[in-house]
């Protein structure tokens, strides 16, 4: 069983506020879904060898990578209109010092 | 003539033909959606202006001659695709007044296309959960059977082409999010192989996993969505210089693996014979049916459950109150993002979240995230292995058809179990199908087609072939 202190940590790592309500259902779900999970600990993972080419070929190809230059964009005012506090083109947020 | 009734392939015809305008068409699906949409709950909202624009725009590239098939095909588009200028909220709070400030490239292809986009559909609040139950607007119906659900996470969509309120739909799997509401719904649904199609512009979820997939009426209309959505896209390092060539493979000769797990206890015995009955179709037909086994079957799930919540909970970490949508004011930063997060996210959200940072955590990392992935390798060995012996494999996409609406809301657990039977070919990467091949009583069954990596053609070939019997 997960203690409520867990709970509480990781919602606190999440950057979650929950409430006592929250904390008491999540102890329970996170709890059974981690029994499940437990099926893991009977998986054989030994030393496999490298995949081949072919069989990465799902995973994404570093060469595959553009180059770094900057280009115009138009988005920037885009952006800064769908954000919730903004000033003069900028996002606006509380002082932090 | 029933507009609304029309494949991609028919509305093609008709609109080439001028049997009918673009503008015809897109009024008959919205007509359709004013009708009955209040009765399903498919669309979060309906683009109407846009869609009339568009379809004016068709009408006269058809008069000009430069049609393409997709030109003025009437399209419903998942809540978590970008469309510029409109509300894209992932069925969150957090995202409710949320309007996209550019066009997710998968839209951009479309609309090059000449298609029209009717509106954007629900979902699972950001594309998590297998029944649209956790949408935080609304929840969809399934237009088969109005008590139980369409699947998900892509449920609107698959409801919407199911309805005849699309003519198709775009929907986003991370896994089973097209295949199990396709099945659930009666219409076909393509997963495409992780790479196929740009994420970009799909708000993420599991980045490893996610990919945007056609849901449709036909099997010939998914290939025309799927050839368009394909290839290279360089806001997207993921994606592939992909040329998808029609493959003109048949059933007589074809190697089909029929796994052994994917029939364990637990599947509904309607869904197994129905499943067993397209395979012996297919082995009339002159294919070789081969017992296969896929030893790790039994950790893709809870692999897949760590992994992608994983992901999630480090995608999730922009939606602060600062950037985007919902804002909730506190004294200080901290509590603007404590405040905001905890009002903007549902349930399931926060659930997935808190496990995602769990597995990632000091402690539990090697123990949870490294071992998943660990055993990922595993499942992607015991795929390369089937496809040395197989061409594709044959499964249903989930062991019973749709269920109650409300029947697995208390207990999160039993929802994840829905998506058992993708679980394995999603964390592989590979791409997968659901073709409707019967019904338990009123309710549709899909037959889930894997292919290898990049054989949607064999997949789309075959899936047309069993179509027809």
């Amino acid at each position: 069983m997960i203690s409520k202190e867990e709970v509480k940590h990781i919602a606190k790592l999440a950057r979650l506020e929950l409430t006592e309500e929250e904390i008491k259902k999540m102890q329970k779900d996170l709890t059974e879904i981690l029994n499940y999970v437990d099926v893991l600990k009977t998986a054989g993972v030994k030393q496999r060898p490298a995949l081949t080419k072919s069989q990465r070929r799902a995973l994404p190809d570093s060469s595959n990578l553009r180059k770094d230059e900057a280009k115009p964009s138009n988005l920037a005012s885009e952006i800064v209109t769908a954000t919730p506090d903004k000033k003069d083109g900028f996002f606006k947020v509380k002082p932090i010092l | 003539m029933e507009l609304t009734k029309l494949t991609i392939k028919q509305a093609h015809e008709g609109l080439t033909k001028k049997e009918f305008s673009s503008v015809d068409l897109a009024k008959a699906h919205l007509d359709k959606i004013k009708k009955i949409d209040k009765d399903l709950n498919a669309f979060l909202s309906v683009t109407e202006e846009l869609a009339l624009q568009q379809a004016q725009e068709a009408d006269k590239r058809i008069k000009d001659g430069k049609a393409t098939e997709l030109t003025g095909i009437p399209c419903a588009i998942k809540d978590n695709i970008l469309i510029a200028g409109q509300k894209c909220t992932a069925a969150s709070k957090i995202l409710e007044n949320y309007v996209a400030p550019y066009d997710a490239t998968v839209i951009q292809k479309l609309k090059e296309q000449g298609i029209v986009m009717l509106g954007k559909t629900n979902l699972d609040e950001f594309a998590m959960g297998s029944s649209t139950e956790n949408s935080a607007f609304k929840i969809t119906k399934n237009p088969r059977d109005l008590e139980r659900v369409p699947g998900g996470s892509s449920g609107g969509s698959a409801a919407a082409v199911a309805a005849n309120m699309a003519c198709c739909a775009l929907g986003s799997e991370t896994n089973g999010s097209v295949r199990l509401p396709a099945s659930f719904c009666g219409v076909v649904g393509l997963k495409p192989t992780y790479g196929a199609v740009s994420r970009y512009g799909l708000i993420a979820f599991g980045s490893s996993l996610d990919q945007v997939g056609p849901l449709t009426k036909s099997v010939y209309d998914a290939k025309v969505i799927f050839k368009i959505l394909i290839g290279r896209d360089e806001m997207d390092a993921t994606s592939t210089d992909y040329k998808f060539e029609d493959s003109d493979v048949s059933l007589k000769g074809l190697k089909i693996g029929v796994p052994r797990e994917y029939f364990a206890k637990g599947i509904n015995k309607d869904v197994e014979i129905i499943i067993r009955n397209s395979i012996k179709k297919a082995e009339d037909a002159g294919a070789k049916i081969v017992d296969i086994s896929l030893p790790s079957t039994e950790y893709a799930l809870a692999a897949y459950y760590i992994v992608a919540t994983s992901e999630a909970s480090a995608n999730l970490a922009r939606f602060d109150g600062i950037k985007y949508g919902l804002s909730v004011d506190g004294e200080d930063l901290l509590s603007v993002y404590l405040q905001s997060r905890s009002k903007g996210f549902g349930a399931e959200i926060k659930r997935r979240i808190m496990l995602g940072t769990f597995s990632l955590s000091s402690g539990y990392y090697d123990a949870y995230y490294k071992k998943a992935q660990e055993t990922i390798r595993l499942i992607k060995d015991d795929f390369v292995n089937a496809f040395e012996k197989v061409d594709l494999i044959f499964a249903p996409v989930c062991p019973t058809p749709a269920f109650k609406i409300g029947e697995k809301t208390k207990d999160p657990l039993s929802m994840y179990l829905s998506d058992v039977l993708t679980s394995g070919s999603s964390l592989a990467g590979l791409p997968g199908l659901s073709l409707p091949v019967g019904k338990v009583d009123n309710l549709p069954v899909g037959l889930q087609i894997i292919g290898n990596h990049f054989q949607e053609n064999k997949i789309l070939a075959i899936a047309a072939h069993l179509e027809k019997n």
